[in-house]
């Protein structure tokens, strides 16, 4: 975060400097005993990262730790409860005895810095609690949150110092571009990429390989590469975690993917809502440029390719490509009718690619480590791993990277901490509006593509939300109902119309006023939708109701049947009454009731006239003895 | 585009200066990316930033600069949520209704707020300081339910946490 671009840094003109580069770097690093790496994610920054990153300099400085200790603000960690976070690797213990701190203070900084950093011993007061047998476990190795996790795409958040573009060299950044130009050339690589199985990450699963091979046979003399950082899943935030932690593996592998479809011109589209990795990724273009990564005759080969952000302007239907391409070009974002598809008449009807943030991050590691190493992980047709951003009520919040066939079992029980406040699980949200609420009966089930699909979910960008049981399903289907009604672009009539309507029966029934009929037509619109709806934000729009109502059917019959909301969160069929034996008469709620529907006399219970109530919660709220109930 | 110019795509600020002084700048900047194709969202965030929002004048002015039909200008704005038509308070929260929000109490968070600014969500307060808006989600979701004052997040929001959260802001 702090470290700026050193003017005197000499360009980088062979894939010789490189190497030597990495070495120096390498070595330099190595004489240091501990490197402290705080957590600067934007989960991180927004629990004041800034000052644990002061308190530790100024204690390192203190304690003449300095040629000790390495202080590293470093992209994502992961554990976002936790944050401010920071763990503490030490050169004797290799990776392994990486040691995790989390809920930092000053104070407590100063406590590692004089115990840990100084003392060589773990403070392990202030190590991480099992949730469920409350002990420390000082080591990643040992947390359920880090051990069962692969990091491929996120191999350098919490790694590197994301400001400086010569720790990302000196773990092996830009060697995989120095050998596709001058070892593997463009249709090795493409057939890298395909023996790898990697597929989009983005959530639609296209195998990238594929994709690249068309775009590097499709004719034309201008091609574009773009990146879509668009990532408008409510709930989904690992492309953001990438592009802030590891901006460089995104701009080396638009670099490798230019080269190999014939492109020397590359855009990063991201959306308006994430300044912060706006910000980082606009630095590490400018070393990038500064050290002849980007611009002419990168590393000495006959290849020119430089680089452009474009910032959206808050439309959730750019995440789909076409429409991101009109936006790219700066016009209203309407998706274009496929086929033609990108690669043929894509940016400024050129053929262009396009790859989501995830994938490209993937890309360098599959250079480097190849094909095989990468599909020895996943399952099936799922090969390598995949980000998920874990949250909702659930104890562990953050995101996690892991091999593709884990069951969701494993992913909310084990590395997610189980549910907060030892509620009861009740479903799990995957894919964002395009995808489905799962129940516990699907907690074994292995998460890759086709597994997910099977089960009326999909993959989608990665973003899983855990409910708990004071979740209404029909209401949560409404609120992904509201949202794709509101961000539909208005240019089919599927989308436009179906959604307002389907929004309009949702609407009925968690108002109380629903029928037996609503939910049949509530499935045949989703079916009409979903087949005629122009592009994907409306083909999969309807894909949340329909698994609520696959799996979660006697929720919506209980609202439309008996009126009731089992989980008590629709207000227009909630019935407030008051306990007798807590009231105690205190006539609070009666003198903020807006309708005058409590009465009762003082210090004796009071009563709810249920005819009078519009169950504003006004008296719930008031109450300081727990005593309204709904 | 420098990285200032950018980083306040997602906030509300914007320059002072006359009328006149505004417009000019705004038409200096339109003009100094003419014939550049597809910069016009590029375009449109950085004369918000300058002016604080876009009103028709203003598009016209941008329009005339790069040599677009107002039409064409006028789609763009409508079409996208960051760009405003209407004066801008001098400060923008964003509540966070992404779904980690809105299952972790984020309509709570709306709710107050709507009784302490006395406006609804869309609105501006009287007084200018602030505008208050929705968002869809801003990627905080492991620190739910979240909001934003310009480019500052605040993870785990409280509804009684609010009047200290806000009470720095009326000052600048």
């Amino acid at each position: 975060m702090s470290s700026m671009v050193d003017t005197r840094s000499p360009a980088i003109k062979s894939r010789d400097d490189l190497t030597a580069l990495r070495d120096s770097v390498k070595s330099r690093r190595s004489t240091y005993k501990y490197t402290a790496y705080v957590c600067g994610g934007a989960g991180c920054v927004s629990s004041r990262c800034d000052e644990i990153v002061k308190a530790l300099t100024k204690a390192v400085e203190d304690g003449g730790l300095d040629r000790d200790v390495r202080i590293v603000v470093t992209g994502c960690i992961g554990l976002c409860a936790q944050g401010p976070c920071m763990i503490v690797g030490s050169r004797e213990a290799g990776d392994k005895g990486d040691v995790f701190y989390g809920f930092l203070t000053p104070e407590k900084v100063a406590v590692i810095a004089e115990t840990h950093l100084k003392g060589g011993k773990i403070a392990e007061e202030l190590c991480y609690q099992d949730p469920d047998t409350g002990r420390r476990l000082p080591y990643t190795k040992d947390i359920g949150f880090f051990s069962q996790q692969v990091k491929i795409a996120l191999r350098n958040c919490g790694r590197i110092d994301f400001a400086d573009i010569e720790d990302y060299i000196a773990n092996d950044g830009y060697a995989a571009l120095g050998k596709v130009l001058f070892d593997m050339g463009r249709e090795k690589t493409v057939q890298e990429l395909i023996d790898s199985g990697l597929r989009g990450r983005g959530g639609a699963g296209f195998p990238t390989g594929v994709k690249w091979q068309s775009g590097m046979n499709a004719p034309g003399s201008q091609k574009y590469i773009i990146c879509n950082a668009d990532e408008g899943d409510p709930g989904a935030f690992m492309d953001r975690s990438v592009l802030e932690g590891d901006p460089h593996s995104v701009i080396e592998a638009l670099c490798i993917g230019g080269y190999v479809i014939g492109a020397n011109r590359g855009f990063v589209y991201v959306r308006a809502e994430y300044p912060l990795a706006v910000d980082r990724l606009t630095a590490a273009l400018e070393q990038a440029r500064q050290r002849g990564l980007l611009g002419e005759n990168i590393l000495g080969a006959d290849f020119s390719f430089d680089i452009e952000i474009r910032i959206g302007a808050g439309a959730f239907v750019c995440g789909e490509e076409t429409a991101l391409m009109n936006s790219v070009e700066g016009k209203r974002g309407e998706p274009r009718q496929k086929p033609p598809f990108p690669f043929q008449v894509g940016l400024w009807g050129a053929p262009s690619i396009i790859n989501n943030v995830e994938t490209l991050a993937n890309v360098p590691a599959i250079i480097n480590k190849g094909a095989e190493w990468f599909a020895s992980y996943g399952v099936g047709k799922s090969r390598g791993t995949k980000v998920f951003a874990l949250a909702g009520d659930i104890i562990n919040t953050g995101i996690i990277e892991i091999p593709m066939g884990m069951t969701l079992r494993n992913i909310v029980f084990t590395m997610g901490g189980g549910m907060k406040d030892g509620k009861a699980f009740k479903a799990i949200q995957s894919g964002g509006p395009s995808g489905g609420c799962l129940t516990a009966d699907h907690l074994d089930v292995s998460v890759d593509y086709e597994s997910l699909a099977a089960m009326g979910a999909i993959m989608g960008s990665g973003g899983l939300i855990a409910m708990d049981e004071d979740t209404c399903l029909v209401d949560t289907a409404r609120y992904f109902m509201e949202f794709v009604q509101d961000e539909s672009c208005g240019h089919c009539v599927p989308c436009r119309n179906g959604t307002k309507r389907m929004l309009e029966l949702l609407l009925k029934i968690t108002s109380g006023r629903g029928a037996l009929e609503d939910i049949d037509e509530l499935s045949e619109l989703a079916a009409v939708v979903n087949q005629t709806a122009m592009c994907q934000l409306g083909q999969t729009a309807p894909n949340p109701v329909l698994t609520t109502l696959r799996y979660f059917k006697d929720e919506y019959l209980s609202h439309v049947v008996d009126k009731k909301c089992p989980a008590r969160i629709c207000r227009a069929l909630a019935v407030y009454a008051i306990d007798p034996g807590r009231c105690t008469g205190c006539t609070a709620c009666a003198r903020k009731c807006p309708v005058g529907a409590i009465t009762g006399e003082v210090k004796k219970p009071h009563v709810i006239d249920t005819e009078k109530c519009i169950k504003c919660g006004v008296c719930k709220d008031t109450c300081k003895f727990d005593a309204v109930n709904c | 585009m420098s990285t200032t110019q950018q980083h306040e795509a997602g906030g509300a600020v914007h320059c002072t200066g006359t009328e006149e002084e505004l417009e000019k700048r705004v038409r200096q900047l339109a003009a100094s990316y003419k014939g550049k194709e597809g910069s016009l969202i590029q375009v449109l965030h950085m004369v918000q930033s300058v002016y604080g929002y876009l009103p028709l004048h203003i598009q016209q002015i941008v329009a005339e600069e790069l040599e677009l039909p107002l039409s064409t200008v006028s789609g763009v704005v409508s079409f996208y949520s960051f760009f405003a038509t209407k004066p801008r308070g001098r400060h923008t929260i964003r509540v966070c209704m992404g779904t980690a929000c809105y299952v972790r109490g984020g309509v709570s968070i709306v709710e107050a707020l709507e009784k302490q600014l006395g406006i609804q969500a869309g609105g501006t307060t009287e007084d200018g300081v602030f505008t208050f808006e929705i968002a869809r989600c801003i990627g905080s979701c492991g620190l739910a339910p979240a909001m934003t004052i310009d480019d500052t997040v605040y993870p785990e929001v409280k509804a009684a946490d609010l009047p200290e959260i806000l009470e720095p802001w009326y000052g600048n």
